[in-house]
């Protein structure tokens, strides 16, 4: 068994491209009973990957003390700016698998469904038919819409049926698909969960910070010099991160950290040198979610890129919830304006209001992401709400 | 332990029933979808408003209306 | 006394089709989802409720009736069992089948928290089927079937119905919400950065 490379690579050491390579790297799965892998889950302090951060060994106790539990492995990424799930899918499938086996176990689950993106499936399907997990995993074609992978829609996903979210409750450790207990954790989680099995909660907490240990697979991308998937300790700075990518291509004004629904934070000395994690990222209303970093160069204007990704997000909505329905396309349009047109204190207020309006107002978090980002937008680019009243922009290019 | 009136909202359709039968609670958004007076996404639901709550509930037309305690955990549960 | 029964049973079943034709006028207001002058959607609701249930009372005692009149020759079995009945069958198993569906539709709404909006609907939709079928029984049962006045009480309830329903397929959308405005389409989100 090799010997991982470095510690900052254990998800994208594990590549292999054959159920035998895979063993050979890392040894077979070891047989542990289900109490034994909470137990290991717990003492390891992994949290989610999948943007929530929740602890692992909560959503794993949630589901195991219930009958006929289902595992869904959700790789389904509807967010554009995160490739992180796609590459561990496409480098090291049967580690994302070994761990849905260990989920299964933990759970006592008696289905298990992996949901992909619809180009990956005919090679996942192959990596699958190379398996003889004791509970088959079956593949669910996601579609590539942002909202394709919350939770709940998942769940739909792997009923049937189209993948919009449902309201809670129930909780789908409660009731999700076809009513039984169901526990939904993104690949890289269940990837983190091969390895932890294999070398201990001890090795897994060896990096990264007390809270959230391990290591995190990033997706920066933006101006930066190498954009793409890299995996970097818990609570490693921001600027680690951009170095990770090559670091900055040009002059850099701000940072979307933790994609669409998340926030602005300029890029100064000061934030350059925070850590990505939840407690330092507050002040900015950010978090490291799913592990998405965007390079905003001084030369895009940001209040433009934030019209962009809320028109973007308005057209995602799943069309189920009046607020969101009608909020977001509202805040899109207003945006709109702001960002090309005339931003009168008015149209910034209405802004502020219409985003109250549309906060936490829909079965799932998408508008309250959305009004997030939003809100991040007035306050880290209120400078140049300024210069655009006055006719111009930071960015250099005219408004009008 | 207080009672909040939830509102699920894949299945309201600002019917406005609600709005009629809890205006103390409840007033309509830009699109007629009831919106809390309280500034709190679910209204907390005093005990002198528990029968106009629970009639709001029992005649929304869609079923969309809930009451349910307040575990006390704020944000519990969110995907 | 047997005419009294008849007059009294015939009396009953001209006011359950009143009754019910306002019901179903009613029902297509609630459904709207507007209101009436004077009257919020809720009440809209809760008149449509009540005046069912008196419709039903109405209906009790319009049966009842008939089963004390030997002239009807009405059997308990022909309550709820249609087309089976000695005076006039097919008539009178028409009002058989309405009332049948009456219970339905009741029933159903009484329930509507346990079986969900979707079955409700599902199952209120007989109300289409049970109003005609009322009307048909109210002028193929009646002895006095070509008297003018029960014509024009009938005239007069299709009327009704008929209008509001036109008025609700005619009318504007309920859904209250404001039209959506048109979203900027993204010039493409890669070229953003």
């Amino acid at each position: 068994m090799t010997e991982l490379r470095t510690p900052t690579q254990r998800l994208l050491a594990a590549a292999a491209s054959s159920y035998g390579r895979h063993v050979q790297l890392l040894g077979p799965l070891p047989d542990v009973s289900g109490e034994r892998v909470r137990q290991l889950v717990q003492d390891s302090g992994l949290t989610g990957r999948g943007g929530a951060g929740f602890p692992t060994s909560r959503k794993l106790a949630a589901v195991a003390g219930r009958r006929r539990a289902v595992v869904v492995a959700n790789g389904a990424e509807g967010e554009p700016a995160s490739s992180k799930d796609r590459v561990l899918l496409l480098r090291a499938p049967h580690l994302v698998l070994d761990g849905v086996a260990v989920a299964v176990r933990a759970t006592g689950a008696t289905e298990a469904f992996l949901y992909a993106p619809d180009d990956l499936a005919d090679r996942l399907q192959d990596v699958i038919r190379q398996r003889a997990d004791p509970v088959g995993v079956t593949l669910i074609r996601a579609d590539s819409s942002f909202i394709a992978g919350q939770e709940t829609a998942a769940v739909a996903a792997a009923e049937g049926r189209p993948a919009v979210p449902r309201s809670v409750p129930p909780m789908p450790f409660v009731s999700g698909v076809r009513g039984r207990p169901t526990l939904v954790n993104n690949v890289e989680t269940l990837a983190q969960l091969g390895l932890i099995i294999r070398y201990g909660p001890d090795w897994f907490r060896a990096i990264g910070t007390a809270d959230e240990p391990g290591s995190r697979l990033l997706t920066v991308s933006g101006a930066v010099f190498r954009p793409g998937v890299y995996e970097a300790p818990t609570g490693d700075t921001l600027a680690a991160a951009l170095r990770l990518a090559g670091g900055a291509a040009g002059s850099v004004q701000a940072l979307l950290v933790g994609g669409y629904h998340g926030a602005w934070v300029p890029w100064l000395p000061d934030t350059a040198g925070l850590p990505l994690t939840r407690s330092a990222l507050a002040p900015y209303d950010a978090a490291p979610g799913a592990g998405i970093l965007v390079a905003l160069p001084r030369r895009r204007c940001g209040l433009l890129a934030t019209a962009e990704i809320v028109a973007y997000l308005a057209g995602q909505n799943a069309g189920q919830c009046g607020p969101c329905r009608n909020g977001l396309p509202t805040l899109a349009g207003q945006l709109w304006e702001l960002a090309t047109g005339w931003p009168t204190t008015g149209l910034v207020r209405e802004i502020s209001r219409v985003a109250g309006l549309v906060d936490g107002r829909g079965a799932c978090a998408h508008p309250t992401g959305t009004v997030r980002l939003v809100r991040s937008c007035l306050r880290i680019f209120s400078a140049d709400v300024e210069l655009h009243r006055a006719g111009r922009c930071a960015a250099g290019r005219g408004t009008r | 332990m207080t009672d909040r009136l939830r509102v699920d909202w894949t299945r309201c359709r600002a019917r406005g029933l609600c709005l009629e039968l809890l205006p103390e609670l409840l007033t309509a958004d830009d699109w007629g979808y009831p919106l809390s007076r309280s500034g709190e996404t679910e209204p907390s639901v005093p005990r002198w408003l528990s029968a106009h709550a629970e009639r709001a509930v029992v005649e929304c037309p869609r079923l969309a209306l809930r009451i349910s305690p307040d575990p006390g955990e704020p944000g519990a549960g969110r995907p | 006394m047997t005419d009294a029964l008849w007059y009294f049973g015939r009396g009953t079943g001209v006011t359950v089709l009143v009754l019910f034709s306002l019901v179903v006028v009613l029902g297509i207001v609630t459904r709207s989802g507007q209101p009436l002058p004077g009257l919020p959607r809720f009440a809209v609701a809760a008149l449509h409720r009540t005046v069912s249930l008196a419709a039903l009372a109405f209906l009790t005692l319009h049966v009842l009736t008939l089963l004390l009149d030997p002239y009807a020759q009405l059997r308990l079995e022909d309550v709820v069992l249609p087309f089976r009945a000695a005076y006039r069958p097919a008539w009178q198993g028409l009002g058989t089948v309405a009332l049948d569906l009456v219970v339905l539709l009741v029933a159903s709404s009484l329930l509507r928290q346990r079986i969900g909006v979707r079955a409700w609907r599902w199952l209120h939709w007989a109300a289409y089927l049970c109003w005609p079928a009322a009307v048909a029984h109210a002028i193929g049962t009646g002895t006095d079937r070509h008297s003018g006045w029960l014509l024009t009480v009938v005239v007069a309830c299709a009327g009704a119905v008929g209008a509001a329903g036109i008025w609700r397929l005619v009318g504007r959308s309920f859904e209250p919400d404001i039209p959506v405005a048109r979203v900027p389409p993204p010039t493409g989100l890669a070229g953003l950065w």
